[in-house]
């Protein structure tokens, strides 16, 4: 079996964004850029399986500008076998995205995808839903915990009130929450590796796909500030001014 | 032009999410369904019958729906779809997992979590863990939107629409529900209440938090909440954590012990009313989104505070 994870170029984790002085998006030049971290643990749990001898090949897939090269060479570097990039220079929405790894799926035939349950720049959470309804799939969002049997796969999703566990009948789709593994640091051979390993270039045309955007992005600006607070000497000044200041007590 | 909104509900009650998205739902301009799916949940579609500006409830009873799976309940959501113009859903759990797929099935580019509805076609969400705010305009035909309900007030309970029962069944069945872990508790829900106690990785153990935070959570009549760091030590469980990518919480109180400020945090709370930082480092920087903030050891300060309220 065949694992298809798509891991997305984003700004890192630790950068804090900011918002262009024109309002047309956020300031991307000169800033780090890593692999979503929710599809680092995507890519984990692809090569745990394979290396549990559940799964015979993990193939990386990204969708985005020529840069992306590299978040794919980070998933090799890691322990996939193969990449896919898909090349644009535009922004791709999520829409597009599935229906771009719809493509994929036909050709590759995985028995899994695993997606991140949310990329940490749109914060669409929307992906591996919409790709899961295109193939009529069925989908494990938010996993905490994956358990493969034969042509089923139980996950444990985080949902709001606490834990549930579902078993999805195979070909599945699954997103990955952040407790579901920790993924490994890729050592200095393994990185050396992944750079012979092989990356497919392909565009959106290959697969037939229009990437016009849905949404009209009118402006992008920065969230409202907060006023700037005090600090207080004591637990009792705190609770006064919670009282009689803030009048929250 | 009518809107369809999907109620979100637990143990035969009526979450406050859905009272809120109605909010949201119903400045789109149009007239307001709201579809309540499960097994036994009849008392549900009546609570929503008594929502504010409802023009009717859908009730759809049937055995795949009772855990409220996605693939059913998308198929459901379709069946429906070509009598509404927008679908819209709280950006709850439940929400995030079933409406991109309905999005999707109608060629919709769903629009997360909106915080601001400005037109019908036009709203804002939070990007970058709420380091910007975007105004989009949807333009596809029909809107598919998730709506994040802490920055909408819950519509009143002065309504009286009508119940209609439908017909539910989809035959989709790709997965089936095994089991679920829901914590039952008195305390108030993360997402509704007015006063949030969070504890972070400081706290050490599951034993302290429980120790120091919860009797004066107790006291406070709050809920409680953590940082990832606090529920991914196993300090507290999962569905307490707020954040970009956890719970999004805007209280009229909102106490943070022993966590730092990370953005990912300050995602999920920074809208909250008035915001209470404990933490022995004066350089953190949940300190600067800090209404009063005490740079204290958080072990000295609870009990205190606990004798003090
Ligand atoms: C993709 C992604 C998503 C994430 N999503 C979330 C999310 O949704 N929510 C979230 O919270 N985090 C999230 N994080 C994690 C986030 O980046 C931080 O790592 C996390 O919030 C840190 O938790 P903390 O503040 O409890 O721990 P720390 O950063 O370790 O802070 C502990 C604080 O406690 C203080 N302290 C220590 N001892 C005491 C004492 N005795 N008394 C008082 N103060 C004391 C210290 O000074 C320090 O400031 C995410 C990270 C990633 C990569
Ligand atoms: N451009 C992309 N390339 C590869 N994978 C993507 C891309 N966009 C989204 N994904 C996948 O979809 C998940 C959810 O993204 P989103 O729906 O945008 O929050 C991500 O964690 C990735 O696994």
């Amino acid at each position: 079996m065949k694992i298809l994870v798509p891991v997305k170029r984003v700004v890192d984790y630790n950068v804090k964004v900011r918002v262009k002085a024109d309002q047309s998006g956020v300031e991307l030049a000169n800033v780090k850029m890593s692999m979503n971290p929710f599809d680092e643990i995507a890519v984990e749990e692809a090569l745990r399986l394979k290396e549990a001898g559940k799964a015979d090949e993990v193939i990386v897939v990204s969708i985005g500008p020529k840069q992306a090269t590299e978040t794919i060479r980070s998933g090799l570097a890691m322990g996939a076998d193969r990449g896919i990039l898909i090349q644009s220079d535009e922004t791709v929405e999520p829409l597009a995205v599935a229906k771009l790894l719809k493509g994929v799926v036909a050709e590759e035939e995985p028995g899994l995808v695993i997606l991140g349950k949310q990329a940490i720049d749109d914060d669409s959470n929307q992906t591996g839903q919409m790709l899961a309804a295109l193939l009529d799939w069925s989908q494990g969002t938010f996993a905490s915990s994956v358990s493969l049997e034969d042509g089923t796969v139980d996950v444990t999703r985080e949902i709001d009130g606490g834990l549930q566990t579902v078993k999805l009948q195979m070909p599945a789709i699954i997103t990955t929450d952040l407790r579901l593994n920790e993924p490994r640091f890729s050592s200095l051979p393994n990185i050396m590796k992944a750079k012979k390993k092989p990356i497919a270039e392909k565009t959106a045309k290959d697969y037939g796909v229009d990437l016009t955007p849905r949404l009209k992005t009118l402006k992008t600006a920065e969230p409202e500030a907060r006023k700037a607070g005090v600090k207080v000497a004591s637990v009792g000044e705190l609770v006064e001014k919670l009282k009689n200041e803030a009048g929250v007590l | 032009m009518t809107t369809l909104l999907l109620a979100e509900h637990a143990g035969g009650q009526l979450n406050e999410a859905t009272a809120k998205a109605l909010t949201a739902a119903s400045e789109l301009g149009a007239p307001v369904d709201i579809l309540v799916i499960g097994k036994g949940v009849a008392a549900v579609a009546d609570q929503a019958a008594t929502l504010a500006g409802v023009q009717k409830v859908l009730l759809a009873e049937d055995e795949a729906l009772e855990h409220s799976l996605a693939e059913p309940a998308a198929a459901l959501i379709l069946k429906l779809s070509d009598n509404y113009d927008a679908i819209v859903a709280p950006a709850t759990t439940n929400g995030k997992n079933i409406l991109p797929r309905v999005a999707a099935k109608l060629d919709v580019m769903q629009v997360s979590e909106v915080i601001k509805v400005i037109s019908s076609d036009t709203f804002e969400r939070p990007i970058y863990a709420g380091n910007a705010i975007q105004t989009v305009q949807a333009t596809d035909a029909k809107k598919v939107l998730t709506i994040r309900t802490s920055t909408f007030a819950a519509a009143e309970n002065s309504g009286s629409a009508a119940v209609e029962s439908i017909d539910a069944a989809t035959g989709v069945a790709l997965s089936a529900f095994v089991g679920e872990e829901i914590a039952a508790s008195d305390r108030p829900e993360l997402s509704s209440a007015r006063i949030i106690i969070s504890g972070g990785r400081a706290l050490g153990s599951q034993e302290k938090f429980e120790e120091v935070i919860t009797p004066v959570a107790d006291k406070l009549g709050a809920a409680i909440g953590a940082s990832r760091a606090a529920v991914d030590a196993g300090y507290a469980p999962n569905d307490w954590q707020v954040g970009q990518t956890g719970k999004v919480v805007a209280p009229e109180l909102y106490i943070a012990c022993g966590i730092s400020g990370a953005i990912q945090h300050l995602a999920g709370m920074k809208d909250s009313k008035i915001i209470v930082a404990i933490n022995k480092d004066e350089e953190a920087p949940i300190f600067q989104v800090a209404d009063y903030g005490l740079v204290a050891d958080l072990f000295d300060v609870l009990p205190e505070l606990q004798n003090q309220i």
